[in-house]
C-alpha cells in the first residue's frame, strides 16, 4: 500500500477527533475525542515504521530496522493508559461536585 | 484488488464511519460502543500491517481496559440521552468549520509534497511481511535499548494509580 493511503486515513481520523473536541460538551465525549486523536497518531506511527521498514527489507529479511516505531506505540498506549485514569477520575469529581458533565462548568476554575 | 487491499478498504471506511458515529451520536453509551468498532478497525489494520504484538494490545489495553472504565464511568454518572448537554448550532458550525480547514490544509500539504517532490509516490507500506512486529523482535528491544523508559512508565503508573485515587476519594 502507498503511504499516503494511511496517512490520509490518520488525518480524517485525528480530524474527526479535533471536531468532536470542538463541537461536544459532554466532558466525556471530550475525553474519548482525544484518545481518537491518540489512535490516529499510532497508527501513523506503525505505517511509518512499515514504510521505514520495508527499503531495509528488500536487502535483508531479517533486519529490524524500524522497530523503535512500533515501540513508540507501545510507551503512547502505556501513556494514553495512566491518562485515562486519572481524567476519569477528575470527571468523577467534576460530577460529584456540579451535578452536570457539562464541560463550562470548568469556566469557574478561572475565579 | 487482492484481499489485502480490499480489507484496506474495508476497515478504512469502518474506521472513518464509527469515527463520525462517536461524535454524532447523541447517547454517550452509544458514543462508547462506536469507539470501540474504531479501535477493533485500527487493530485490523494493525494486523494487515503485521504488527502483531500492538494489535493485541491495542485490544486488550484500549477496547478492553479503557472503554470498559468508560462505560463504567458513564453508568455510575447515570448519562443518558436526556441529560446531554448541547451546544448552540453556531458553535457546532463554528467547531465543524475548524477542524475542516485544519483536514484542508494538511491534505494540501500532503499533496503538495506528492506533487511536486515524487519522493512521497516511491514509499510503499510493506504489508502482512516483514518481523519488526512481532513480539520476540520488540521484546528484544524493549528490554535492551529501552529498558529506562520501561521502567520510568512504571513510576509513571504508580504516580497515576495514586493520582486517581486520591483525585476520586471522597474527603
Amino acid at each position: 500500500m502507498p503511504v499516503q493511503y494511511y496517512i490520509y486515513l490518520a488525518l480524517a481520523l485525528f480530524s474527526i477527533g479535533i471536531i468532536g473536541v470542538l463541537t461536544r460538551r459532554n466532558t466525556i465525549i471530550v475525553f474519548m475525542c482525544i484518545e481518537l486523536m491518540l489512535n490516529a497518531v499510532n497508527l501513523l506511527l506503525v505505517a511509518f515504521s512499515k514504510m521505514h521498514h520495508h527499503a531495509a527489507y528488500l536487502q535483508n529479511k531479517a533486519s529490524v530496522v524500524g522497530s523503535e516505531g512500533q515501540l513508540f506505540v507501545f510507551f503512547i498506549m502505556v501513556v494514553a493508559a495512566a491518562e485515562v485514569s486519572v481524567g476519569l477520575a477528575i470527571i468523577v469529581m467534576l460530577y460529584r461536585n456540579t451535578h452536570s458533565v457539562d464541560i463550562n462548568f470548568l469556566n469557574r476554575l478561572k475565579n | 484488488m487482492n484481499l489485502i487491499q480490499i480489507l484496506f478498504w474495508f476497515l478504512t471506511g469502518l474506521a472513518l464511519f464509527s469515527a463520525l458515529m462517536v461524535i454524532l451520536s447523541k447517547n454517550p453509551v452509544h458514543s462508547v460502543l462506536w469507539l470501540i468498532v474504531v479501535f477493533f478497525a485500527i487493530s485490523g489494520h494493525y494486523i494487515l500491517l503485521n504488527a502483531q504484538f500492538l494489535a493485541i494490545v491495542n485490544l486488550i489495553v484500549y477496547a478492553g481496559a479503557i472503554m470498559v472504565l468508560f462505560l463504567f464511568v458513564i453508568m455510575l454518572l447515570n448519562l443518558n440521552k436526556e441529560t446531554e448537554p448541547q451546544k448552540n448550532v453556531w458553535m457546532k458550525l463554528a467547531g465543524t468549520i475548524a477542524g475542516g480547514c485544519f483536514l484542508l490544509s494538511v491534505c494540501n500539504v500532503i499533496y503538495n509534497a506528492q506533487v511536486t517532490t515524487l519522493e512521497l509516490n516511491k514509499k510503499t507500506v510493506l504489508m502482512g511481511e516483514g518481523n519488526i512486529g512481532l513480539i520476540e523482535n520488540l521484546g528484544k528491544k524493549l528490554f535492551t535499548d529501552y529498558v529506562i523508559p520501561f521502567e520510568i512508565s512504571s513510576v509513571l503508573f504508580l504516580s497515576a494509580m495514586v493520582g486517581a485515587v486520591v483525585i476520586a476519594k471522597k474527603d
